[in-house]
């Protein structure tokens, strides 16, 4: 009984104008017992403010939440349970822990609140501090502490309760990458252990796809897709999600005859199958991962295209290459070197075709992501 | 300036590569000055003291301070400084909570009546009550006393009680002002971990909000502390008339008593080494109290608190609020205002006994006043020059030439800040009259020196906060495109400040401008100020005019600190 529904939600907040912006715009969501579940999107998208409803700290505009089969926030009813008798665990990016508490006041915070007796308080304290890697460093204040520790002393304090569901912010964002890394894992085996249900907000997307079991792409306050990872990566559903999930070509297209021809180069088409979807659209975006390109200097069935600029990188050699007025990425393993200036040819594995997003909707979103 | 401009024009200042020459001439100047204005008046305190003549004398320091009277002067200042550090802080507590935490509405305009007490000077406070609540005159005791039929006042100004009261409502927003900062910065995500951890509102009250927001409460306080225990123009107002001295208004009764005389000054000077040790302990207690708790609650991305509705209490509280912000701040202001206008005092406060007769008296009919108005512009407008100048000299030298003694420096500067105004008046008469062959008594001149050495800390301390945010590599990069020593500070530095100056010279200019505790011992026949003015006819008893007189200073107080906000509109903060 540890899932959480989310109900036709909405938050709107007030404008200093007297107006008012929607933050989070009519969610519809049903997470799983057990489940680790990813909230991802730009800064802005309102992935932040729906866990904060979740968690309490805002009053829902519309809509009911759910954890378990009880109801904790119900709009119409002006049904609200305070953050404090939620029964959550959470955790912050900037950890708060608490600077005049030393690691074991820290943890031991939640069991005081609730007046349990200094035996089991010790039990439990030294319990989560084991977990957490952080035994010996009862006595000593976070101030003391590195990054690392001062957020598991924040998963400490969430796990001595026990808590069935745990909301995590952004909570490896202040973290180094190796570090982030390793902590990802152990959060993912302190899961396994417990079996708690897990809300996950991040605006990385190796970190979301690594940890959930689902996960959904926010943007503007509207849910864009949800599922599993893979089926998100393999198969987005937009243009936006496309992009957000990984290194990304967008090349403009027109079609003609059922051929598609990249827009500013009408002599030859690109061998590509235009999707059903398409119906009659006359112009469209080829999508395309750098990875997923082949390159070779011989004459295949490939697609011609002069080579404009060679990065060395670390994992692969990266080629900015040109179709027509257009450039786009390529990534090539070490062994293939390609001169700058040459011809080459190119295949694309797995494009997908989006629709021609108008410069409106684009415009709409740059300014969103500015506020 | 002048000064400044001369130096960057002298070439053999701007040698590259030898700016050692420049800036030890800066160190050398400003030490000098310093020693000078504030050093040899300290010295010149204790030295009088101990020394008749040549002769070693340490008996006069121990009589005088056994004295029965001076006795009762310190246990009164210790009451008064506790009673008000007490009741401020609790009362700044109070609103700091309510708007920093809750959802009272209307927090704009809340803010902007506890920006007022900081611009006017307490003594006009003090004046304002004791015309509402002076035993037998105050206009409330009279209807109180008309109403029930009784012979004794509702209350009476005039006593320990009124004093601590009125400094009370100036020194609030010290607390307030402190703990609403440290609450607005602090990260909310520290109370919202509480909350999830199952504490309650109250819970996450005690144990979490309020051990980290302590330190920010135990240096308010102590400033509360510091302020009402060298303070002289609440009690000087209110107790004289009941023979009721603090150890300000015992030095002042002393010396004035004795009109000058060597032996007055003497006995001031052995009490005012008793309110420096007073008041040099507190300090040193802030200290203590403030290094133990020092905690990083700032840190992580700015969201705002969730604040706490307060539900049924909102309307209860905020009608509380309002009323008392009104009692405190805008009572004392229309009293002043509306007995300015008096035809005289103790008439009822009806429109058919107003004019603008006392105005017309006071701004016309009198040259002390029109003198003393001329007086305090000049004197706020050069020692605000003079001492910003200094303080970004001084502020120079510490942070970015930091030469061997620039803690003496440092020290030396941050001094008077610890010197209560009217001891660093009696050091200043024992330095400037004659002693070292320079007698600048009765002049001007005194005066002005006495505000350098008294406002220095300021101008140091806001010349610092502005030159420590400018990098040094924004210099150096000036000098690796060619800029010599001097070009770069001409060019980078000093513009980059100029904000910062120009709010330090306001910061100097205007408590100059309603300065009392200092000027009320230096000044001559001709040399009176603005607050000299007021406070003298007060005292004589021409109530109304003082009142009138006093509604003037506001005006031009207030005007002051207009041009203050239009200057610095630009900039976050100050």
């Amino acid at each position: 009984m540890d899932h959480i529904i989310l109900k036709d939600v909405t938050k709107r907040f007030p404008t200093r104008d007297g107006g008012s912006v929607t933050a989070v715009n009519n969610i519809n969501l049903t997470i799983e017992e057990g489940e680790c579940f990813a909230f991802l999107g730009p800064s802005g998208c309102g992935k932040t403010t729906t866990l904060r409803m979740i968690a309490g700290f805002e009053d829902l505009s519309e809509g009911e939440i759910w954890l378990g089969d009880k109801p904790v926030s119900i709009k119409k009813k002006n049904h609200y349970v305070a953050p404090e008798h939620r029964g959550l665990g959470m955790v912050f990016q900037s950890f708060a822990v608490w600077p005049h508490l030393n690691v074991f006041e820290n943890v031991a915070f939640p069991l005081r609140v609730k007046n349990m007796n200094r035996t089991d308080l010790n039990k439990a304290v030294t319990e989560a501090l084991k977990h957490t890697s952080l035994n010996g460093l009862e006595n000593v204040y976070p101030s003391d502490l590195s990054g690392g520790q001062q957020q598991r002393i924040a998963l400490a304090r969430s796990l001595v309760v026990n808590p069935r569901i745990m909301l995590l912010d952004e909570p490896l964002s202040n973290l180094d990458p190796k570090l982030r890394e390793s902590m990802r894992f152990e959060i993912k085996q302190l899961q396994k252990k417990f079996n708690f249900t897990i809300i996950f907000v991040t605006h990385d997307q190796s970190e979301a796809m690594a940890i959930s079991d689902r996960m959904l792409v926010m943007d503007m306050g509207n849910i864009i897709q949800s599922d599993t990872p893979t089926t998100l990566y393999n198969k987005p559903t937009s243009k936006f999600v496309y992009g957000f999930l990984g290194l990304s070509n967008f090349l403009d297209i027109e079609v003609r005859d059922g051929k598609a021809y990249p827009t500013g180069e009408p002599e030859r088409s690109i061998p590509f199958e235009i999707p059903e979807e398409a119906g009659s659209a006359t112009e469209g975006v080829l999508a395309s991962r750098p990875n997923e390109i082949k390159i070779s200097r011989e004459e295949t069935t490939g697609y011609p295209v002069v080579v404009e600029k060679r990065l060395y990188q670390t994992f692969c050699i990266e080629y900015h290459v040109r179709i027509g007025t257009q450039s786009i990425r390529v990534h090539a393993p070490h062994t293939n070197v390609l001169e700058e200036g040459s011809t080459a040819h190119i295949e694309f594995k797995n494009p997908r075709w989006y629709p021609h997003e108008s410069v409106e909707d684009e415009r709409a979103r740059v300014e969103r992501q500015v506020i | 300036m002048a000064a400044i401009k001369a130096l960057f024009l002298r070439k053999n200042f701007s040698l590259d590569g030898k700016r050692i020459g420049l800036d030890q001439f800066l160190f050398l100047l400003t030490l000098g000055i310093l020693l000078i204005t504030v050093l040899m008046p300290v010295l010149m305190i204790v030295w009088s003291t101990f020394f008749y003549g040549t002769a070693f004398d340490y008996q006069m320091f121990f009589r005088v301070i056994a004295q029965p009277e001076n006795l009762k002067a310190m246990w009164n200042t210790l009451v008064v400084a506790l009673g008000v550090t007490f009741f401020g802080t609790l009362i700044g507590l109070f609103y700091a909570w309510l708007i920093g935490r809750s959802d009272i509405p209307l927090k704009g305009l809340m803010k902007s009546l506890f920006a007022i007490p900081y611009m006017f000077p307490p003594f006009f406070g003090a004046m304002a009550w004791s015309l509402l609540l002076s035993p037998r005159a105050g206009y409330i005791n009279r209807m109180w006393m008309e109403f029930t039929g009784t012979r004794t006042p509702l209350f009476d100004m005039h006593s320990l009680a009124g004093i601590i009261f009125v400094m009370t409502c100036y020194y609030f927003p010290f607390v307030f002002l402190q703990v609403v900062s440290a609450l607005e910065r602090m990260d909310p995500t520290l109370e919202e971990s509480a909350r999830i951890a199952g504490a309650n509102q109250w819970y996450v009250i005690r144990k979490i909000t309020l051990p980290l927001v302590l330190p920010a409460i135990a240096s308010g306080a102590m400033l509360i502390t510091i302020s009402s225990l060298s303070h002289f123009g609440v009690p000087a107002i209110l107790g004289f008339s009941n023979n009721i001295f603090t150890l300000p208004t015992r030095i002042y009764a002393l010396i004035a008593r004795q009109a000058g005389s060597f032996q007055g000054i003497r006995e001031g000077a052995a009490l005012s080494i008793l309110l420096v040790v007073v008041v040099i302990a507190s300090l040193y207690l802030q200290k203590l109290i403030l290094k133990s708790g020092h905690y990083d609650i700032i840190k992580g991305k700015s969201m705002r608190p969730m604040l706490i509705k307060l539900r049924g209490a909102k309307l209860p509280l905020l009608f509380i609020c309002l009323a008392s912000l009104a009692i405190i701040v805008l009572l004392p202001l229309f009293m002043i205002f509306a007995v300015g206008m008096l035809n005289a005092y103790g008439l009822p406060l009806r429109l058919e006994n107003m004019s603008f007769r006392n105005y017309t008296n006071i701004l016309f009919h009198s040259k002390m006043v029109r003198d003393s108005i001329a007086n305090s512009i000049t004197l706020s407008l050069s020692a605000g020059v003079i001492t910003m100048f200094l303080g970004v000299m001084i502020a120079y030298v510490v942070i970015k030439v930091k030469p061997r003694g620039k803690s003496l420096l440092e020290l030396l500067s941050l001094l008077p800040y610890s010197i209560p105004g009217i001891v660093l008046a009696i050091g200043v008469i024992l330095v400037w009259s004659g002693r070292f062959g320079l007698n600048l008594y009765n002049t001007l001149w005194i005066i002005l020196i006495a505000y350098i050495a008294r406002y220095v800390s300021f101008a140091m301390k806001s010349a610092s906060a502005s030159l420590e945010q400018v990098h040094y590599s924004l210099e150096e990069a000036a000098r690796s495109c060619g800029a010599t020593h001097l070009e770069s500070l001409r060019d980078i530095t000093i513009p980059l400040i100029r904000p910062g100056m120009i709010a330090g010279f306001f910061l100097i200019f205007l408590p100059a401008m309603r300065e009392l505790t200092t000027s009320i011992l230096l000044y001559g026949p001709f040399t009176r100020t603005l607050g000299v003015a007021i406070y003298s006819i007060n005292a004589e008893g021409r109530i109304t005019q003082a009142s009138a007189l006093a509604s003037v200073a506001i005006m031009i107080i207030f005007a002051g600190h207009m041009i203050l906000k239009f200057v610095t509109k630009d900039r976050k903060g100050i």
